[in-house]
C-alpha cells in the first residue's frame, strides 16, 4: 500500500479533519443541532407569518372602518378581524391567548391591548398597527410620508423571521464548533502528550496552528453553506446587499471563538471540563447576543452587556450584510472587534497555559 | 564522542529536586536503560535530553548538539515515544503512522514497512482507540522510528502491559539497536532492564545511584544465592550443618538455603538425592536496587 506523500500541513489538516468527522458528537453539535433550531424556528415563525393575527375590534374604530379600499385589503390580509362590544371580554381573550390583540378607539387614539407572551407576534402586531396608523395619518393630512422608511424597516425586521434567525443561529453554531473544537484539541492533545510529541517533530508551531485553524474555518464555511442553503430552499430566505462580506466576517468570528476555546482549554484540566467550560461561555452568550430571539425588548443594561460580547457583534455584522441590505463596510467594525477579542484571549490563554495538567 | 553526553543535570520544581546532579554518557549503538521507581526523575531526565524541558543547570549534548532551545536540525535525527499514547484521535493505525511519516517528510511506503515490522498489518484499519495496550505501544514505537532516527528515546514502553505483551514487545525492542541506532529506555521493571540493556543507570530521588552493565551491577552486589529445597526433604537445623550453607530458613514453599558457594551445596544435595524440585536463585537487579535504596521497591 503506498499512498501519496503529503506535506506536513496537509497531513496534519487531514488528520484533524478526519478526527472531527469521525466524532459524532462534534458533528452533531456543530451542524445538526443548530440546524434543528433553524428548522424549528423557521417552521414555527414561517407558519406564523402566513397565519393572520387574530384581532378583536371593540366598538367603532374609525381607523379601520375608514380605510381606503387598497389599505383595507392589506389590513384584512394581515388581521383576522372579529368585532365585539365588550372590552373586558376582549382583553380576557387576548390574555388567554385566544386572540392576539384587541383594539379600541379612545379620544382619537388607537389603543391596542396585547401580551408579550409571544414576543415575535407582539412585535409583528405592533409594527403592523403602527404602519396602518401612520398610513392613515398620512392619508388624513395629505403630508408626504415622513416615517415611511422606518415603517418599512420595522416590518422587514419582524415579519421575516427566517432572515433574523438564520444569521443568529449560524453565529451560535460557529461559536460552538470553533470553541469546542479548540478547547477539546488543546486539552486532548495536551493530555495524550501529542502536543509534546509534535513539539519534537520537525514541524513549526505555525504549521500546526495553521492546520487546526484551516480545518475549523473550513467547517465554519460548510456550516454557512448548509445554513444558507436550508434557509433559502425551505424557508424562503433571501440574501441582500453584500452578503459575501459575511464570509470574511465569519472567518474572523471563527478565530475569535477558537480563542474562547483556547481560554477554556487553558483554565481546565480535562477534555470534558474544557468543552463544558466552552459551552458555559457560549450558550448564555448566544442568548444575550440575540442568536435565538431579538433583544429589542430587553432592558437597557442587558443591551449594554450584550454589546460587550463578541457573538453579538458577529450576529449583528452578519445581519447587516446578509439580510439588512447594508454594504460590506458594515462588517468592518464587527471584524475589528472580533479580531481584538481573538488577540486578547489568545494572549491570555498563552499566559495561562501549562504543559502539565496537575 | 558518545551519542549522548549529560553532565551535572539538575532541575527543581519548587522545593522538590526532581533531577539532582545527573551525569552519564551513552555510546553510539548502545542500548541504555534508566531504571527506577515512579517519581525517581527518569521521565524528567529524558524530557530534558529530548529538549522538552530546560534544565536549571547542567550540560546536555545529543549527537553533539544542545537540544535546548528547540533545534529543528536535530529533531529528524531523534525519535521519541512519550509515556502516554500520543496519537491523533480517531485515526486508524495506518493513518496515524502515515501522518507521522508526513511530519518527517518520509514516504508512506516506509510507514507501511514499519507497520509490518511491528506486526500491525492486520490492525492497519483499526482506530487507535480500539487497539490493545500492547498494539498501541507497538504503533507508538513504530511512529517514533518511522524516520529511521539515529537516537531513539522510549519512555516506559511496557508500563501497564500484561506479561505476555511485555515479552512480545521485548523481542521488538531488543533488535532496535542492531543497525547501530542508540536506544535510551526508561523502565521500572528490573527484569526488563536486565534483558534489554547494555548498561543501566539506577535512579532514585533524582540521582543516579549506580551505572553499569546489568551483569556487573549484580556481580558488584555480591548477593548470596538462594537455593530452595522442596518441603519435607531436609530439616533446617541439619541443613545449617551442610558445608557452604550460611543460613537456612523454612518457608511455605520449602526450605531456603542461603549460600555463597552454590556449587558445593548443590553437590551435597545431589549426593543426598534431594535435588527434586530444587530452585536456584541468584541476585537480580531487584536485589541491587533494594540494596542501593535500602527500602521496599515501589513500583
Amino acid at each position: 500500500m503506498s499512498g501519496p506523500r503529503f506535506g506536513p500541513f496537509l497531513a496534519l489538516s487531514l488528520a484533524i479533519l478526519r478526527g472531527f468527522l469521525r466524532d459524532k458528537s462534534s458533528v452533531f453539535f456543530a451542524i445538526v443541532f443548530p440546524l434543528m433550531f433553524l428548522v424549528l424556528f423557521g417552521g414555527i415563525f414561517g407558519d406564523q407569518t402566513n397565519s393572520k393575527i387574530d384581532l378583536i375590534q371593540v366598538g367603532e374604530v374609525a381607523l379601520v372602518d375608514d380605510l381606503p379600499p387598497e389599505a383595507r385589503e392589506a389590513f384584512q390580509d394581515t388581521f383576522e378581524v372579529t368585532e365585539s362590544d365588550d372590552l373586558d371580554a376582549a382583553v380576557a381573550e387576548v390574555r388567554n391567548g385566544d386572540a392576539d390583540v384587541a383594539i379600541e378607539m379612545v379620544d382619537g387614539r388607537l389603543v391596542a391591548h396585547y401580551t408579550q407572551t409571544d414576543q415575535v407576534k407582539a412585535a409583528v402586531t405592533q409594527g403592523s398597527l403602527r404602519a396602518f396608523v401612520d398610513g392613515a395619518n398620512v392619508a388624513a393630512s395629505g403630508e408626504p410620508p415622513t416615517y415611511s422608511l422606518e415603517v418599512e424597516r420595522g416590518e422587514d425586521k419582524s415579519l421575516q423571521t427566517i432572515e433574523y434567525v438564520t444569521p443568529g443561529l449560524l453565529g451560535w453554531a460557529i461559536a460552538m464548533s470553533a470553541s469546542f473544537g479548540a478547547a477539546a484539541t488543546l486539552q486532548g492533545w495536551r493530555q495524550s502528550k501529542l502536543l509534546r510529541r509534535l513539539q519534537l517533530a520537525p514541524v513549526s508551531t505555525r504549521t500546526i496552528v495553521g492546520a487546526r485553524i484551516s480545518v475549523t474555518v473550513s467547517v465554519a464555511l460548510v456550516q454557512m453553506a448548509i445554513f444558507l442553503g436550508v434557509g433559502a430552499a425551505f424557508f424562503g430566505l433571501t440574501l441582500t446587499g453584500s452578503w459575501w462580506a459575511a464570509v470574511p466576517l465569519l472567518v474572523v468570528g471563527t478565530l475569535c471563538f477558537m480563542s474562547v476555546g483556547l481560554l477554556a482549554g487553558s483554565v481546565t484540566k480535562t477534555t470534558e471540563g474544557a468543552v463544558n467550560m466552552a459551552n458555559f461561555l457560549v450558550l448564555p452568550m448566544a442568548f444575550l447576543s440575540g442568536s435565538f430571539f431579538p433583544l429589542d425588548a430587553a432592558p437597557d443594561w442587558l443591551q449594554t452587556l450584550s454589546k460587550m460580547l463578541p457573538l453579538r457583534w458577529l450576529n449583528d455584522g452578519m445581519l447587516d450584510v446578509m439580510v439588512r441590505g447594508q454594504g460590506p463596510g458594515a462588517a468592518l467594525l464587527p471584524m475589528g472587534i472580533l479580531a481584538t477579542f481573538a488577540i486578547v484571549l489568545t494572549l491570555v490563554s498563552a499566559r495561562l497555559f501549562r504543559w502539565e495538567t496537575s | 564522542m558518545g551519542a549522548i553526553e549529560v553532565s551535572d543535570l539538575a532541575i527543581a520544581y519548587g522545593e522538590l529536586k526532581a533531577v539532582d546532579g545527573v551525569s552519564f554518557e551513552v555510546a553510539e549503538g548502545e542500548f541504555f536503560g534508566i531504571l527506577g521507581p515512579n517519581g525517581a526523575g527518569k521521565t524528567t531526565t529524558l524530557e530534558m535530553i529530548e529538549g522538552l524541558r530546560k534544565p536549571d543547570s547542567g550540560r546536555i549534548r545529543v549527537l553533539g548538539e544542545s537540544p535546548w532551545p528547540r533545534r529543528p536540525g536535530l529533531l529528524p535525527r531523534i525519535g521519541v515515544q512519550l509515556q502516554a499514547s500520543s496519537f491523533f484521535e480517531r485515526l486508524t493505525a495506518r493513518e496515524q503512522i502515515h501522518t507521522f511519516a508526513a511530519l518527517y517528510a518520509v514516504h508512506s511506503t516506509e510507514a507501511d514497512a514499519w507497520l509490518e515490522r511491528v506486526g500491525l498489518v492486520d490492525k492497519a484499519d483499526t482506530r487507535v482507540e480500539d487497539l490493545s495496550g500492547g498494539q498501541a505501544q507497538r504503533l507508538s514505537i513504530a511512529c517514533a522510528l518511522v524516520h529511521d532516527p539515529e537516537v531513539v528515546f522510549l519512555d516506559e514502553p511496557t508500563a501497564s502491559l500484561d506479561p505476555q505483551a511485555r515479552r512480545n514487545l521485548w523481542d521488538l525492542l531488543s533488535g532496535l539497536n542492531d543497525s547501530g541506532r542508540t536506544v535510551v529506555l526508561t523502565t521500572h521493571y528490573m527484569d526488563e532492564a536486565e534483558v534489554l540493556c547494555d548498561r543501566v543507570a539506577i535512579m532514585d530521588q533524582g540521582r543516579v545511584l549506580r551505572l553499569d552493565s546489568p551483569a556487573a551491577l549484580i556481580r558488584g552486589l555480591d548477593a548470596p544465592t538462594r537455593i530452595t529445597v522442596s518441603p519435607g526433604q531436609l530439616d533446617a537445623d541439619e541443613a545449617r550443618t551442610l558445608p557452604g550453607v550460611d543460613d537456612a530458613d523454612l518457608r511455605a514453599d520449602g526450605l531456603v538455603l542461603t549460600t555463597r558457594n552454590p556449587a558445593a551445596v548443590l553437590t551435597r544435595l545431589a549426593e543426598r538425592e534431594q535435588l527434586d524440585g530444587v530452585r536456584v536463585q541468584t541476585g537480580t537487579l531487584e536485589d541491587v536496587f533494594l540494596e542501593l535504596t535500602g527500602r521496599e521497591y515501589r513500583a
